[in-house]
């Protein structure tokens, strides 16, 4: 037995205000991980012999698509945590992270097919990495949809957190189904995955850039928790007794 | 260095609309992400402090 | 421990049969829906029977997905959901059961007459036994899973909309290998593969989702 415990940070007091700390240390570390990303991206990595410059968008789409399917998993695994332990805040971790995920899909579905008009000529190919893409778009706007039309929180958390769970155990099952279809349907369209081979600079970037979302995401999750802290507890009394109340 | 002139950098060998809408786009919705928590912050915390006062004016009462 | 199975399934075949005409309204929906393509796009017997096989399962995946509100909603407003859910019986079997007799009354007639349409799309005979035992064994998945979907949207707003778009994602998977059969049957190739999907498909969701459609219930109706 450490002695920690461990249910003391899920209360959504002390949650609150550690949260409070770590927020804007995220955010700094998210903004010069950010621009030194770019650097990277737009001034050491080289041209693509291929692709030219337009490879570049890769800086913003690979990391958008990662944390698309990362939020995801991450969501499922707190919405799981909330159900099984009953823990406020594991369900509102869920909640809060589920917009940045549907945020940071769009972004990749929208940056890919700029991409793709240069690169292949169209805006979109039903490829398999873009199809799972966005029906991983779709599951959560499921997920967003269906907490929102629930009107007590509590049961819109329970609600929500089991669709959550049938799409996480639903994601690889829809990945090997399209990749099957894409590989009957092979000659309709273009093999993405053979991409070309990368500089190192070019991956460093890329890597990068990941860090900068990461610490992004996880400071924008946190403070929407916050918001919906506020919003839900706003009868207790010590958000009456808040500082950013008080003044 | 990649870029012989600022100019040459804008244009990106010809892809400027693709790469630049591209980042532009992205950077753009995440300001508004972080604006619109802020918006939702400041109306949460707004809404409490009515609630607030309007209790203390009944306990005077 | 069977007999609860069976006799909430006699029950709910009994309330079905005595309104038939609930069931004959999807069958008639799925007649409509596939007859709109050939006027929609081109009643040509070559293009026809290229995507006959598309065509035809989103059809029955619409019609199965508008009867699945009637899993529960008729016991949601009558009360007679909540005398089930305080059996001592274990609810996931008569989820199970419910959901049984929910495809027996609106998906099964649904699949039977499928072949017919298939006719009219000009598929050959094999292609409209495949088409047919594609649909057998795939629609039960499809009403497994949406049946999650239904238990969760019952006390929401907005339900028929909200339930669409809980459940199609998670029938892809069923969409494509269905399909993909009756495809690989026309182009003179093997189905073994898409049947063995279909039937991999239905048994992880005859033995997950009647747990999380009875885990659904109790979080809607406590």
């Amino acid at each position: 037995m450490t002695g920690i415990n461990w249910f003391k940070y899920a209360a959504p007091q002390t949650f609150f205000h550690l949260s409070g700390k770590w927020i804007p240390v995220l955010g700094w570390i998210a903004f010069f991980l950010a621009i030194a990303g770019l650097y990277i991206g737009f001034f050491i990595a080289p041209t693509d012999f291929q692709q030219g410059e337009a490879y570049r968008i890769i800086f913003i789409h690979v990391p958008a698509a990662w944390m698309s399917m990362v939020i995801y998993l991450a969501m499922a695994f707190w919405a799981a945590i909330g159900l099984v332990f009953n823990t406020r805040l594991s369900a509102m971790m869920a909640l809060a992270l589920a917009p940045t995920g549907a945020l940071f899909t769009a972004l990749a579905l929208i940056t890919g097919s700029f991409w793709g008009k240069p690169t292949w000529g169209t805006w979109w190919v039903w490829d398999a990495r873009l199809t799972s893409e966005l029906i991983l778009l779709f599951l959560y706007v499921g997920f967003i949809a269906l907490h929102a039309s629930i009107d007590n929180p509590q049961r819109a958390d329970r609600a929500a957190a089991i669709i959550a769970i049938v799409g996480a155990l639903n994601v690889p099952i829809i990945y090997f189904s399209v990749q099957w279809w894409n590989t009957l349907h092979q000659g309709a369209s273009i093999n993405v995955a053979s991409a070309p081979k990368m500089a190192v600079t070019m991956l460093i970037g890329m890597l990068v850039m990941t860090l900068a979302s990461w610490a992004y995401s996880v400071a924008v999750a946190l403070f929407r928790v916050r918001c919906i802290i506020l919003e839900r507890e706003r009868h207790a009394a010590w958000v009456n007794d808040l500082k950013e109340v008080k003044s | 260095m990649q870029w012989n002139s600022f100019a040459d950098f804008l244009s990106m060998g010809g892809y400027a609309v693709y790469v630049w809408s591209s980042f532009g786009l992205t950077i753009l919705a995440l300001i508004w992400e972080v604006a619109a928590l802020r918006l939702r912050k400041s109306k949460a915390i707004k809404q409490i402090k009515q609630a607030d006062a309007w209790a203390k004016r009944r306990v005077e009462r | 421990m069977m007999a609860i199975f069976f006799a909430v399934l006699q029950r709910d075949l009994r309330l079905a049969w005595r309104k038939p005409a609930e069931a004959a309204t999807g069958v008639m929906f799925f007649i409509i829906v596939a007859s709109l393509f050939p006027l929609a796009v081109n009643p040509d017997p070559v293009v026809l029977r290229g995507f006959a096989p598309g065509v035809l399962w989103v059809s029955v995946l619409l019609a199965c997905l508008l009867s699945l509100p009637r899993v529960f909603a008729l016991d949601y407003v009558d009360g007679a959901l909540e005398q089930i859910m305080i059996a001592p019986q274990p609810l996931s079997l008569i989820v199970l059961a419910k959901v049984a007799a929910h495809w027996l009354t609106a998906t099964l007639p649904i699949v039977l007459l499928s072949p017919l349409l298939g006719m009219l799309y000009g598929l050959d005979s094999h292609g409209l036994i495949v088409l047919a035992g594609s649909l057998l064994l795939g629609t039960p998945t499809l009403s497994l899973l949406g049946g999650i979907g239904a238990a969760l949207t019952l006390g929401a707003r907005g339900g028929g909309v909200l339930l669409s778009v809980l459940v199609l994602p998670l029938y892809i998977p069923v969409l494509i290998f269905g399909a993909g059969a009756v495809v690989a049957s026309q182009a003179g190739l093997g189905v073994q593969a898409h049947f063995s999907l279909l039937g991999a498909c239905f048994l992880l969701s005859f033995v997950l989702a009647p747990w999380a459609i009875a885990a659904a219930l109790k979080i809607v109706m406590e």
